[in-house]
């Protein structure tokens, strides 16, 4: 069946991109719950934990994205652990997250002079006050920019989720590409609709890479 | 009863011994000036004294808490005894007040309100009450200084560590600071300070403590100090810090 590009078909994309928001709102919060603990236990964990976690950091970020989520949705179903799309594409995709936001807040974290610690010990604090109350803060603050920019990073990312059938924006648009043989009206559409969710992103990142004092308020 | 007394303290880093069986006693209310060249271990003593620095031998005792080389959690002791660095360290994320309030407020779990009193006291006591809401980069470095010297005081510490606090610091900023010190140490406030600025030493410290390869190689009061050395390496320590 051929149709034409036309409204109902925008409205098509617009649907999918709901999948496309769930997926990387999914990706950014479980990537970033592990990514958190991944870089405290890097930094502070003992030796044997950090070189673990060193070694999937540096794991994951060899693999490329598509072969992760090829695992996630073929490997795995191999040996018997089958997922749905929306799930192997979360799982991939977090794994994924979680090394990168894991490695970008473990040097905020680093980067916290060591005599930030020494005052905080000075003051007897305990672990978790120095790292509520003195560190995270100031690396929150560091890592805003990065961080934010990396969520343009997932919300592009998600589209090679297309390759297990994962109908998101991309899947769509190549769905609707069958469907219309407009591929310049599709794919400019779908690149519209990456451009939206992607610019205040980016623009927000830009922003918060100049802004001072922003802590954690109590 | 001494506030500080420190007893046979050995320190190595890796295999290179920087505190060589050091023994120092400090009555309240003394004010303790400790002198010597880079290396000499004097900043490792201070840093010891308020387990920053693990001992490997001996004992000290100070506000009635024990460190030993075994000793694991600090924190009691640190509640008692302040020290301010030559960095300052202030926390830049926070206000000055804020600085002052945090470890009222999360490690004596003292009120909001009544941790803002002692801060407002304490930045009296150094003259910044019309800093408390800036934040450390807009202050010059000796009201950081002073601010982080107020930080420590509002922890209400039976001793008081510096260590070589003006350091960093402009020439034109040091006096400030000094004054700061001069006044805690005339309010009573047990001192422990290393510096190297002869001439406050020789007119706050009640006794100055020569440090020497990771030893205690002389000590006495200060006015004697300066004036008749009697170790050649003091002589010689005090001529070239003349220059």
């Amino acid at each position: 069946m051929i149709k034409s590009f036309g409204w109902d078909s925008v409205e098509f994309l617009l649907f999918a991109t709901r999948w496309t928001l769930l997926l990387s709102a999914m990706t950014f919060v479980l990537g970033g719950i592990f990514g958190l603990i991944f870089a405290l236990l890097r930094v502070l964990g003992p030796r044997p934990v950090q070189l673990l976690i060193a070694g999937y950091t540096q794991l994951i970020q060899a693999t490329p994205l598509l072969i992760l989520v090829f695992i996630a949705f073929y490997g795995l179903s191999f040996l018997g652990l089958y997922f749905p799309p929306l799930i192997a594409a979360a799982i991939s995709l977090s794994m994924y997250t979680t090394a990168f936001l894991g490695d970008i807040w473990r040097g905020c974290i680093e980067s916290i002079p060591r005599q930030q610690w020494e005052a905080a010990d000075a003051l007897a604090m305990t672990l978790p006050q120095k790292l509520r109350y003195v560190i995270l803060p100031q690396a929150l603050r560091i890592s805003l920019g990065p961080t934010v920019g990396f969520m343009v990073q997932i919300v592009k990312n998600t589209s090679v989720t297309a390759l297990i059938g994962f109908v998101e924006l991309t899947r769509a648009g190549q769905l609707l590409n069958n469907m219309t043989f407009q591929p310049f009206a599709v794919f400019m559409t779908v690149a519209a609709i990456y451009f939206t969710i992607c610019y205040p992103l980016s623009f927000i990142s830009q922003r918060l890479k100049g802004s001072r004092h922003v802590g954690l308020a109590h | 009863m001494s506030a500080l007394r420190i007893s046979n303290i050995q320190k190595f880093f890796g295999p290179v011994q920087v505190l060589n069986d050091v023994s120092l006693d400090v009555e309240p209310s003394e004010v303790v000036a400790v002198i010597g060249r880079s290396g000499s271990g004097k900043s490792t003593m201070l840093r010891c004294i308020n387990g920053l620095e693990r001992i490997q031998k001996g004992s000290i005792e100070v506000a009635g808490h024990t460190i030993t080389p075994s000793s694991g959690d600090l924190r009691a002791l640190r509640k008692d005894v302040g020290i301010v660095f030559q960095s300052y360290n202030l926390f830049p994320h926070l206000t000055v007040e804020e600085n002052i309030m945090l470890a009222p407020v999360v490690v004596k779990r003292m009120r909001r309100e009544e941790a803002r009193e002692i801060a407002a006291d304490v930045l009296g006591r150094v003259g910044l009450s019309e800093k408390k809401d800036a934040y450390a980069d807009e202050l010059s470095g000796g009201q950081q200084q002073r601010v982080a010297i107020a930080r420590s005081l509002a922890m209400r510490p039976k001793v008081m560590l510096f260590d070589e606090v003006t350091s960093a610091l402009d020439p034109e900023l040091t006096g400030e600071v000094l004054k700061t010190m001069e006044e805690l140490a005339k309010a009573g406030m047990t001192m422990i300070l290393v510096t190297h600025e002869m001439g406050f030493a020789r007119q706050v410290a009640n006794r100055t403590v020569f440090m020497h390869h990771g030893r205690i190689w002389e000590q006495g009061p200060s006015a004697e100090m300066f004036t008749a050395p009697k170790t050649p390496e003091l002589r010689n320590f005090i001529a070239s810090s003349l220059k």
